[in-house]
């Protein structure tokens, strides 16, 4: 824990996050069964769930990127979300949706569907947590294949 | 066929849970950055959590260290929020039926394909669409594709729940 953090910030993080999975609950995409629903396009309700969401994220982003005010709690310049763009993005993305696809489930939605009783889940967050280690572990190995010398020519 | 009744087959539960569940996501994430100026994810967690247990580079950046402590707040609070939902609205607890190994192997994919294509659901689905961001955008389009994609073949090859 950073001694220099503002007293607030912790427990602003944690109750916007029980906003955040209060949110989860109502969306119901704590249910596998529902997120199937919707990807087996049976009700497409969802699409609300993100398009309210990232409305209401994008209008505060809008508004507080163009100004020069700091974070109170950090002192942070308020920026957007930009991620650079490259393979790995689509390759991903491509891997997620197999996953999201076959369970049902992605991060945020299991963690709040822990909070719901639903015991089960927690099969899929081992899941994620391992395929999260794969993944570092695999680019250890991309890492240094990358730097071990080449055979001379 | 009359449009409407259409429509209304599209949507047999209404809108209403999942706009408000969608508004309720967007304020939550809008506290946290309107008080930190941070714009968070709900999948960045996975890695910086691995950083107590593994030495590997990746987990143990110097943005992970410092954020992994308030990451795990952040997860206690959306769990929180599961839990507040339940006893407010739930009759006891909640079990789905999708058989395990489906989560289990849906849960590696999730977690490789999030990290590797830089963000999940939300970071890129809430956050990066709120900010118009191309590299989300697309990353939105591809992971929605597949899961339907993958969603379908699973019901036609008879696999439920």
């Amino acid at each position: 824990m950073n001694a220099d953090r503002h007293p607030l910030f912790v427990p602003l993080i944690f109750a916007g996050g029980l906003v955040f999975g209060l949110g989860l609950g109502f969306s119901h995409m704590t249910h596998p069964e529902v997120v199937l629903d919707f990807l087996q396009l049976r009700d497409l309700g969802l699409l609300f769930v993100m398009g309210a969401g990232s409305l209401v994220v994008g209008g505060a982003i809008a508004v507080m990127s163009r100004t020069t005010r700091l974070a109170p709690l950090t002192g942070d310049v308020y920026g957007r979300r930009v991620k650079s763009m490259d393979r790995n993005v689509i390759l991903g993305g491509s891997i997620f949706g197999v996953g999201w696809g076959l369970s049902g489930i992605c991060p945020g939605a299991a963690y709040a569907s822990v909070g719901i009783g639903n015991y089960p889940i927690l099969i899929a967050i081992a899941g994620m947590f391992v395929g999260a280690y794969i993944q570092g572990y695999w680019r250890k190995i991309r890492a240094k294949r990358a730097v071990s010398p080449t055979p001379a020519e | 066929m009359d449009p409407l009744v259409f429509v209304a087959d599209l949507f047999p539960n209404g809108v209403t849970r999942y706009v408000l569940g969608g508004l309720l996501i967007g304020i939550g994430v809008t506290a946290i950055y309107l008080g930190t100026g941070i714009i968070a994810g709900a999948s960045t967690f996975l890695e910086t959590t691995l950083s107590y247990a593994s030495d590997l580079p990746r987990f143990n950046r110097a943005t992970y260290l410092a954020s992994r402590d308030w990451r795990i707040a952040f997860v206690l609070g959306i769990v929180a929020g599961g839990a507040v939902y339940a006893l407010v609205f739930q009759d006891g607890i909640w079990v789905t039926d999708v058989q395990p190994w489906r989560l289990a192997v849906g849960g590696v994919l999730v977690g490789v394909g999030t990290r590797l294509g830089k963000g999940c659901t939300s970071g890129h689905g809430i956050c990066g669409v709120g900010s118009v961001s191309n590299t989300s955008l697309v990353n939105v389009v591809t992971f929605v594709a597949f899961a339907i994609g993958t969603a379908l073949l699973v019901q036609a090859a008879g696999v439920s729940p």
